[in-house]
């Protein structure tokens, strides 16, 4: 099964986006901050990331950027997920290295689409 | 719902669309028309009912409006516009080079994401397609999707389902909360409010036919009557794409599949043209 890990520091959207990725095949793995989020990835590498912008720690930009840096870094089809929905900020996430992204509120078939579209499913 | 008004409503749902309801789709029918019932200020379903025995036109035009499923999205389903872009458009452009022209035709387009997918792909292989003329035509038997269609603003929502980011950057602009389609994209495309189930030869022939999730809707003679229209107003080379999972074998022998998993069907005429060969090979 394809790992997914998903970065929020709300529990409630880890939950809906756990349940959205583990019905489309996923393995979900939750984490709350990006700090917790380079961990995990360090010790393995997930298919594919969904990560928020705004979290206590580091951002969401600083852990793609770090992320990229890693070795297999690359591999990773990372996915923001943010209500910052201005085109800036979209413009800065796909400059630092992020694949696609998904503006709150989401529901399953935004996911579902943007799997598609990425070619992350079976 | 009492049965003799959901008989009757389903007879005039079947003859203005082509839509069927099975019997157990009573709660179908209150959920859809619940609205209209509020926005007319009336009573109960069984009025609006009534309304639409008198023969009120305005009424039955928007209580079979409210019937419609309007479930769509851009590229959905993704392959089929990846084998549109692949496939069909660089053989289309062999096939027309003398012409240098081409139509397109949306049935059942409802807000228009079909339409506009195929003209962003357009749009992109607009270096191969100078001097081109390419049409773009949307047709859906429902007024108020064809609105929102030519409007070609959409919400937050709508431009999420399918859409790429970059795909959407490049080709909306933000507008408070929604997002308008670009001008040059709008403009490729035409929309036109017309029912699959009349005469399809004023709107012209067609290259290539999209009519996708709307045929399982349709009872089988509606389903056959449908798909040999839309033959007779296509190139002999033309091709078709029905929904996922929509295979035509056994409805009608109008068309031969291509790819079912796709929906891609070939006109089947004896004098089968250069598409398919091309398109085989591809």
């Amino acid at each position: 099964m394809k790992r997914c890990l998903i970065v929020d520091d709300s529990r409630i959207i880890r939950r809906v986006a756990s349940k959205i990725f583990f019905e489309l095949g996923f393995e979900p793995d939750e984490v709350e901050n990006d700090r917790k989020a380079l961990e995990a990835v360090r010790i393995n590498m997930p298919a594919v990331a969904m990560v928020d912008w705004d979290m206590p720690v580091l951002d969401g930009l600083a852990f793609i950027e770090e992320l990229r840096k890693l070795p297999g870094g690359d591999s990773p089809i990372v996915i923001f997920c943010t209500a910052e929905n201005e085109v800036h900020h979209i413009e800065r996430a796909l400059a630092a290295g992020a694949d696609e992204y998904i503006m709150k509120p989401f529901d399953s078939e935004i996911v579902r689409s943007k799997l598609t579209i990425l070619g992350a499913l079976d | 719902m009492q049965p003799e008004d959901f008989d009757f409503f389903a007879r005039l749902l079947k003859e203005r669309s082509g839509l069927v309801l099975t019997k157990d789709k009573g709660y179908l029918v209150e959920n859809r028309l619940q609205p209209l019932v509020r926005q007319r200020r009336l009573r109960s379903i069984t009025e609006l009912i009534g309304g639409l025995r008198s023969g009120d036109d305005t009424l039955v035009e928007s209580a079979v409006d409210a019937m419609m499923a309007k479930d769509t999205g851009f590229f959905r389903d993704w392959n089929p516009f990846q084998h549109f872009r692949n496939v069909v458009l660089p053989s289309i452009r062999v096939a027309r080079k003398a012409k240098r022209a081409f139509r397109v035709l949306c049935a059942g387009a409802s807000t228009g994401q079909e339409a506009y997918s195929i003209a962003m792909i357009l749009h992109e292989a607009e270096a191969d397609l100078r001097g081109w003329q390419v049409e773009v035509l949307g047709i859906d038997l429902s007024q108020a999707a064809i609105t929102t269609a030519m409007s070609a603003v959409y919400s937050q929502f709508d431009v999420q389902r399918g859409l790429p980011i970059r795909t959407l950057l490049k080709n909306f602009q933000k507008e408070d909360d929604n997002w308008r389609l670009s001008e040059v994209i709008r403009t490729r495309v035409s929309f036109k409010a017309w029912n699959l189930l009349d005469d399809l030869f004023p709107l012209g022939r067609f290259d290539v036919v999209l009519c996708r999730n709307v045929l399982p809707y349709f009872d089988m003679p509606t389903k056959f009557a449908t798909l040999q229209k839309l033959s007779r107003v296509m190139a002999d080379d033309a091709v078709l794409y029905a929904g996922v999972e929509e295979p035509l074998a056994g409805v009608s022998s109008n068309f031969q599949a291509m790819d079912d998993n796709l929906g891609i069907h070939i006109v089947q005429r004896p004098d089968l043209g250069k598409i398919k060969s091309l398109a085989a090979a591809g």
